[in-house]
């Protein structure tokens, strides 16, 4: 079913009496071309991308819980294209306008809006950095604006400025980053990957991958085994796990990154303010929850939910850049689990096992990346060479050192990111 | 979470460092491969479940293995890092 504006208009004459699931409910068939293992963002669009770009759609989707269960609906939706490094700057610019065709492409409202993002700076020192990215932004053609303190202040009248330990000095402004509604996503890619043929399988854990003679041979799964030409491994927090499977130890820690929203309000901030210094960032929903979040707790956890010092830490950073967001209450936080590599940049390779692809990686930072992602992996496994604007996200780069991608500069380590 | 540091008692996560799995421990030794290098520094078991992994006891600066669930944060044993250990 086409959604459109007289679609509306038509339901709204019938009762609503006319609208269909977004997705089938299929059994899993004996036998796919390919294989996606987790329907997460990144796993629904590259089955999406397999079938609209390579008329590949003997597809299945295997996904444990529930389509868009994971990650991808307990992000904070920040979609931006503002990194500064060869690698990620042409992948994320690429990812990006993806972004600002993709409610047309796939007929789906994910409430995509660029409403703008605004990195703070605190002192000389940060100023020059910011200038040096948003050289960087601007060579890569996409756009930064460099703000002086009034020119913050226009957009954000009611930080504190004169903070003692972090006077705000200006800020780098990228008004094509933004926001989008990250279940949309999720459901626009699994809509748009099951209209063109691509059996999306819910509850069906992956427990095994069969190898033979080092070829990929199918998947093992709490409904079935079910075989395979290729399968793509795409489970962010659970990349460990499912790769052990297939005799693989990867460079991945998972870790807990949590995030926090408060009862809705009016509008009052238009748009995604980051305050690095305090490891904070903030933007307000179409609902009016003003959405928060910091930095990861640091120790490796599948919990899913985190501790006490980094939300205590989070509310502190927050009162300290905004002290009016004292006086709305927090309704919910949670957490989510982070496949973070050493260099804090993804993995979309092959690996040492013929078919079995990998896309993993995506740290605290891949919702942004889903439709560039989807996009390349598909390339890959259809292809069986890397896309261009990912051809530097290689798996042996930690071991030959050539490539890495560290865009903190602070080593790649895990623990640093 | 509370962590047992073995000389001060229980004491709450906010006087902790953590510094990743108690592989730190196992460094690889001086005539050691590329290989065995690469895989001490990037790849991790990154076990869903019962962990070592090793923290820091800030204020009195012992450094400590813990046995930890990554599923439920709960810490069921500590000890000292001994001495030549790392
Ligand atoms: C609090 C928080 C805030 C964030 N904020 C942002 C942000 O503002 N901007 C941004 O760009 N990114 C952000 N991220 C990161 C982003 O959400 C993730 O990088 C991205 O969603 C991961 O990819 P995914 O959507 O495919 O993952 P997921 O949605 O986690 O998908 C993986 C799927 O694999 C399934 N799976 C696992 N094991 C198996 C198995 N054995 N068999 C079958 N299925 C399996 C899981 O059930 C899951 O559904 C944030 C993350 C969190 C937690
Ligand atoms: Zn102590």
């Amino acid at each position: 079913m086409r959604y459109s504006g007289f679609r509306v208009f038509r339901e709204g004459l019938r009762r609503n009496s006319g609208w269909q699931p977004l997705w089938r409910d299929p059994e899993p068939k004996p036998a796919y071309d390919i294989v996606i293992i987790g329907g997460g963002g990144h796993g629904l669009a590259t089955a999406y991308y397999l079938a609209s770009e390579h008329g590949l759609t003997n597809i299945a989707v295997l996904e444990k819980g529930y389509l868009g269960g994971g990650n991808v609906g307990r992000n904070t939706t920040i979609v931006r294209a503002n990194y500064l490094l060869p690698g990620n700057s042409e992948f994320y610019s690429h990812s990006l306008k993806l972004w600002e065709g993709l409610e047309g492409a796939l007929n789906f409202n994910v409430m995509h809006s660029q409403r703008g993002v605004l990195n703070l700076f605190h002192s000389d020192g940060q100023r020059d950095a910011a200038v040096r990215r948003g050289n960087a932004m601007i060579n890569q053609g996409d756009d930064a604006i460099l703000l002086d303190r009034e020119g913050v202040r226009e957009k954000v009248p009611f930080l504190d400025f004169d903070n003692h330990r972090f006077p705000v000095y200006g800020g780098l402004f990228h008004p094509r980053g933004g926001t989008a509604r990250h279940d949309a996503v999720a459901w626009g890619f699994a809509r748009g990957a099951d209209m063109r043929g691509v059996d999306l399988i819910q509850n069906c854990e992956v427990t095994g991958i069969d190898i033979e003679g080092g070829l990929v041979r199918g998947v093992q799964t709490t409904r079935g085994a079910i075989r395979a030409g290729k399968v793509g491994i795409v489970v962010a927090g659970r990349s460990s796990q499912v790769a052990a499977m297939a005799g693989l130890r990867l460079p991945i820690e998972s870790h807990v990154l949590q995030a926090f929203v408060t009862e809705g309000l009016k509008p009052c901030l238009d748009h995604v303010v980051t305050f690095g210094m305090g490891h904070f960032y903030i933007s307000q929903s179409d609902k009016g929850g003003l959405v928060f979040g910091g930095d990861l707790d640091f120790y490796a956890s599948y919990a899913a939910r985190g501790n006490l010092p980094m939300a205590e830490h989070v509310m502190e950073a927050g009162m300290s850049l905004m002290p009016m967001i004292g006086q709305a209450r927090v309704l919910r936080s949670w957490g989510g689990i982070m496949d973070m590599s050493p260099d804090g940049s993804p993995i979309i390779d092959r690996t040492p096992v013929e078919g079995l692809y990998l896309n993993c990686g995506w740290c605290y930072g891949g919702f942004k990346a889903v439709p560039g992602s989807g996009f390349a992996f598909a390339h890959l496994l259809a292809q069986d060479r890397p896309h261009e604007t990912a051809a530097r996200y290689r798996l042996d780069r930690f071991r030959t050192g050539s490539g890495l991608m560290d865009e903190e500069g602070t080593g790649s380590q895990h623990n640093l990111h | 979470m509370r962590i047992e540091c073995p000389h001060c008692g229980e004491r709450d996560l906010r006087e902790f460092t953590y510094r990743g799995h108690a592989l730190a421990l196992s460094r690889p030794s001086e005539g050691a491969s590329a290989e065995e290098w690469d895989d001490f520094l990037h790849n991790r078991d990154n076990p869903a479940g019962a962990t070592q992994d090793l923290w820091r006891h800030d204020p009195c600066g012992a450094w400590l293995v813990a046995e930890r669930s990554t599923t439920t944060h709960q810490v069921r044993a500590t000890r000292a890092v001994r001495g030549g250990e790392a």
